[in-house]
């Protein structure tokens, strides 16, 4: 009788939890990119759950209200418009497209709302357009840029040359390649110069150009399907023989894996080799992820497990889930990712996620990356008085 | 330097010969059907993939290979085949362009099969065997397959060529492609003629797409990319051309190598990467040469289309039951935001819906009773959107000065781009109101300092007085509502009733006095006007504008609006604007397939309503009062 009562309570309690869970509202562009989104849903699922097994936060279960933003910006207003008016949202996360995450950070100020965005690399997110409601997690494009520089500096090539997809990632990200480079290296040239449209490289023809500016090295920052064609173009046509080549997120599983045996090999990447990293906090997500899905890891998985594991942190830290309390819970939050400890700075509203360094080589039939490091955000972030001059007051 | 320009088009030919292949079977289907045929780019895709998994069950031989490419061709020509028995020829009456709707649902449900049949990762196909390395051009290295493919591209045009004039199916074709009706009339049984085209058509799309395997991964992008390139190519040839085809393919991809050879080049102090050219090279290409040649390249004037559907009856004046029915909605729409306070995101959602009657209302305006198939009305969305934030934010003007003068921006756009625009008729036309609009996306996308590039440009709110949604809501109404009634007004006044004459009949209209090209150019002007004013509510709707709201895929939108209300009907865009909106916000959070199941919704709605919706409500009112 007593075991009933208890077990009755018990289902009481977790009706009422159930009934005042924190209402997390999530959007991305999962139908425009699948193949990276997928993971990242994944990664965010099983942290809800482990958070949830834990009892969730100041006693309440937490769910996620996850919502498809169609890819561009005016539905993503709509949808995040959706998630706080009828869903009653605590906070919004999520976004991966630039465009639309810039959209959303605008959206987050106007109502007053928080949002953490996951996925998105612009710079603009946490400095230019930057405001109170918004952080993000991941490493920016400045961030990923600063990370390669110094190995690309260590090896006095003089000539160079850039290849990026024609919008705004690619223009800045070699933006401040250039600007970075040459501070630390003066006598550096800029040779040639390629911006394919986004998604449709005439990978030929950019291959050929780049050979007879005849650089000392490249700088690469296309991805995904223009990066298969480049690559394959570029062995073909011997452009990566005796050429260093520096490259953006080539180290992700999302962009490595599909090149299978033809992953370049020798290039100096930012990435993601979960294979090899020996840390006790990626041993443990590595095992409870590859538990629940029968797969490995993508840096999108990190990048949502990641997000909801520090929102959680920030609610109890803030011990409500008013706007401003999460907020200030927010500024200076400590918290903890398969990388290791990060901290979301007050300055910015950026983390200090960082990213792996390293070469790329193929074994057993695949890329991998190799003789990597971790280098931590914070080593590559500018100081705050720099980002206050960047944000201009909020 | 000369011979690295000489290997650049080398690299131009290859290049060709991929662009021919995309794009020829869809001049053929064009040609013979008349169908816009907007899955063209999904056979392509299709191809790619069929042609992946085939080698990886055939293993990587030669024979094994090209085992995989015939295959492919093959299978996406039964494919082509199924959809055009299954779908097409059920609608071939319906109003012109009507299947184009059919084409479009069919593209969405394609892409989420093949994303769940291969799922999302891009698969990246083995090389050629015997094609795998390169040789020795001007000291450069060039691979073997891009030589091979320099010879393929031609040789399909010589087997074509051959099809169309030596055999007994090509006579009917190129009959059928100049006067279907006759060929019907003599006796060819039209039905297997046209899903003979329509299969064959499909299988050079997979044969394009399954030839690209060593070039390039297959991925779900590619149908989009390979629609566009293919629409460019087709009208720039000149549709229905198959040598007018390869000599398109030849000039886009020979330009687009020499700007990549180009490289950097620094004038006055300037640096200008050219390669950015490719972004829109093609679509510049185009208008030039529709402005310069009307028909193509090779083209020539299109053969009369005796229309298969019903003429379209006169309009007429609401009738007295309809102006109560219309004062109701408004009422009801008046208190929606009282109604809805318990759900304040109805209010939202009524905002997107009330620009979208408003954006499909004026591009119906053009091409309902002016015949004008506009093919980039997002154009003038996106020239009152941008209009409205950069006088925001730029000039910092107020928010209700920005909105009143936003739609002049998007006036001046359509009046350059309609002097040119209504000189052509039927598809040239509609492909050079798209070629314009993708240049002014370029121009946007590109022009960092004023338009925020690829980003766009943020911080675009009403003012205090239209913050709350309740506020923004009625502004919207009321604008809409007057934009709505100024449409409809005019095309029951005299210009109205000269701009249908210059539709249905230019030659009699001129003869009665009326100056068509200058009554379709006012059309064209005021449909801008007004579209540019739903893009400026827009603007401020979002607070965020990108080139998305310029982009094609808006443009089509704005036509899958207009045909699935109905195109023949004053109600129809307000209809099928409503309709599209609420259904894809609904259906988007119903599943994660929801393209799929948008495009099957919209696949029943087109084989239940050929008329569209608000074409098919009225003929069921009429079948009801005759029975009575």
């Amino acid at each position: 009788m007593k075991r009933l009562l208890v077990a009755a309570a018990a289902a009481t309690l977790a009706v009422t939890a159930q009934a005042q869970a924190v209402k997390l509202g999530e959007l991305n562009s999962y139908k425009a990119q699948p193949a990276f989104l997928e993971p990242y849903k994944k990664g965010w699922e099983l942290a809800v759950e482990e958070i949830n097994a834990r009892g969730g936060v100041l006693g309440r279960k937490l769910e996620v209200v996850s919502r498809d933003d169609n890819g561009n910006p005016g539905d993503a207003v709509r949808v995040a418009e959706e998630l706080v008016s009828r869903e009653n949202v605590n906070l919004l996360f999520g976004t991966f497209l630039s465009h639309v995450g810039l959209a959303v950070t605008d959206f987050a100020k106007q109502r007053k709302i928080l949002f953490v965005a996951a996925e998105p690399l612009t710079d603009k997110i946490t400095w230019q357009n930057g405001n109170r409601y918004t952080f993000r997690l991941r490493p920016s494009t400045y961030m990923q840029v600063a990370m390669l520089v110094p190995e690309a500096a260590k090896l006095k090539k003089k000539r160079w040359a850039v290849v990026y997809p024609n919008y705004e990632y690619g223009q800045s990200a070699v933006a401040s390649f250039k600007q970075l480079l040459k501070a630390a290296q003066p006598d550096v040239e800029f040779v040639a110069e390629q911006a394919p449209a986004l998604g449709r490289i005439d990978a030929g023809a950019v291959v050929q150009a780049l050979a007879d500016a005849k650089p000392d090295a490249i700088f690469n920052v296309t991805f995904g399907a223009d990066l298969a064609k480049f690559v394959r173009e570029g062995n073909t046509r011997g452009l990566f023989k005796d050429r260093a080549v520096f490259s953006l997120l080539t180290g992700e599983p999302e962009y490595l894996d599909p090149l299978k045996e033809e992953a370049p090999e020798g290039w100096w990447v930012t990435g993601y080799p979960w294979y090899a990293i020996q840390s006790k906090e990626h041993d443990a997500f590595l095992r409870a992820y590859q538990a629940k899905y029968k797969e490995y890891p993508r840096l999108g998985s990190v990048v949502g497990y990641t997000t909801v594991i520090a929102i959680a942190d920030a609610i109890k830290k803030a011990g409500s889930t008013d706007t401003e309390k999460m907020i200030a819970a927010f500024k200076g939050l400590k918290t903890s990712s398969p990388f290791g400890p990060i901290v979301f700075r007050a300055s910015d509203h950026q983390s200090t996620m960082g990213a792996y360094v390293g070469r790329t080589a193929v074994r057993d039939g695949r890329g991998v990356m190799v003789d990597f490091r971790y280098v931590d955000g914070a080593a590559v972030l500018p100081s705050d008085a720099e980002v206050a001059k960047l944000r201009g007051a909020d | 330097m000369l011979a690295g320009f000489a290997v650049q088009l080398l690299n131009g030919l290859a290049g060709a010969s991929a662009l021919f292949l995309v794009a020829v079977g869809l001049s053929l289907i064009f040609g013979v059907t008349r169908i816009v045929n907007f899955a063209h780019g999904s056979m392509y895709m299709i191809g790619l993939y069929v042609a992946y998994s085939l080698v990886q069950a055939f293993g990587v031989t030669a024979l094994g290979f090209w085992g995989a490419v015939l295959g492919a061709a093959i299978a996406v020509g039964l494919l082509g085949a199924l959809i055009e028995i299954g779908v097409l020829r059920r609608i071939y009456r319906a109003p012109e362009l009507f299947q184009l709707l059919a084409t479009f649902a069919v593209v969405l449900m394609l892409r989420d099969a093949v994303l769940y049949l291969w799922g999302p990762e891009d698969l990246l196909g083995p090389k050629a065997p015997g094609f795998k390395g390169a040789v020795q051009i001007f000291g450069r290295s060039f691979p073997t397959y891009d030589l091979l493919l320099i010879f393929v591209g031609p040789a399909v045009l010589a087997v074509l060529w051959l099809l169309l004039k030596k055999t007994r199916l090509g006579v009917l074709i190129r009959a059928a492609t100049q006067d279907r009706e006759m060929v019907g009339a003599l006796g060819v049984n039209q039905k297997w003629l046209f899903t003979g085209v329509f299969a064959l058509g499909s299988a050079l799309a997979a044969l394009g797409g399954a030839l690209q395997m060593p070039r390039e991964p297959a991925n779900l992008g590619l149908d989009l990319v390979a629609i566009g390139e293919a629409f460019v190519v087709v009208v720039v040839g000149g549709m229905g051309s198959i040598p007018g085809a390869y000599l398109a393919a030849l000039v886009i991809a020979e330009i687009k190598a020499i700007c990549y050879g180009i490289g950097t080049v620094t004038l006055f102090g300037t640096t200008f990467a050219f390669s950015k050219l490719t972004l829109v090279a093609e679509f510049l290409v185009m208008a030039a040469v529709l402005i310069w040649r009307p028909w193509g390249l090779l083209g020539k004037p299109q053969g009369t289309v005796r229309t298969v559907a019903a003429p379209e009856a006169p309009l007429r004046p609401l009738p007295r039951a309809g102006t109560v029915v219309v004062v109701a909605l408004l009422a009801l729409l008046a208190l929606l935001p009282i109604l809805a306070r318990d759900y304040p995101y109805l209010t939202v959602l009524a905002i997107d819906i009330l620009i979208a009657v408003l954006f499909a209302a004026s591009l119906h305006f053009i091409m309902g009773p002016g015949g004008m198939h506009s093919f980039g009305h997002a154009a003038y969305f996106g020239l009152g959107a941008y209009g409205a934030a950069l006088l925001l934010k730029a000039l910092g003007l107020r928010m209700e000065i920005a909105l009143a003068l936003a739609p002049f921006f998007a006036l001046v756009g359509a009046l350059v781009f309609g002097w040119f625009a209504v000189r052509l008729a039927g598809v040239y036309l509609a492909m050079l109101t798209l070629a314009l609009a993708q240049i002014v996306w370029g121009i946007v996308f590109q022009w960092d300092e004023v338009t925020g590039g690829s980003n766009g440009l943020v911080g675009i709110w009403p003012s205090a007085t239209f913050a709350s949604k309740a506020a923004y809501f009625y502004l919207t109404l009321a604008l809409v509502v007057a934009g709505l009634y100024l449409l409809r007004r005019m095309l029951l006044a005299p210009f109205g009733y000269a701009m249908r004459a210059g539709r249905d009949s230019p030659l009699r209209a001129e003869a009665t006095g009326i100056d068509v090209v200058r009554v379709h150019w006012v059309g064209f002007a005021i449909a801008g006007t007004v579209c540019g004013l739903a893009g400026a509510l827009f603007a401020f709707a979002k607070g965020t504008i990108s080139p998305e709201t310029i982009s094609v895929g808006r443009s089509i939108d704005g036509l899958v609006m207009v045909l699935l209300g109905g195109v023949q009907s004053l109600a129809g865009p307000i209809v099928g604007a409503a309709a599209f909106t609420w259904l894809s916000d609904t259906i988007i959070r119903a599943t994660d397939y929801w393209r799929a199941l948008l495009g099957f919704v919209i696949l029943a709605l087109v084989l239940a309503f050929p008329q569209g919706l608000a074409g098919g409500a009225a003929a069921v009112a009429a079948r009801l009062r005759g029975v009575r």
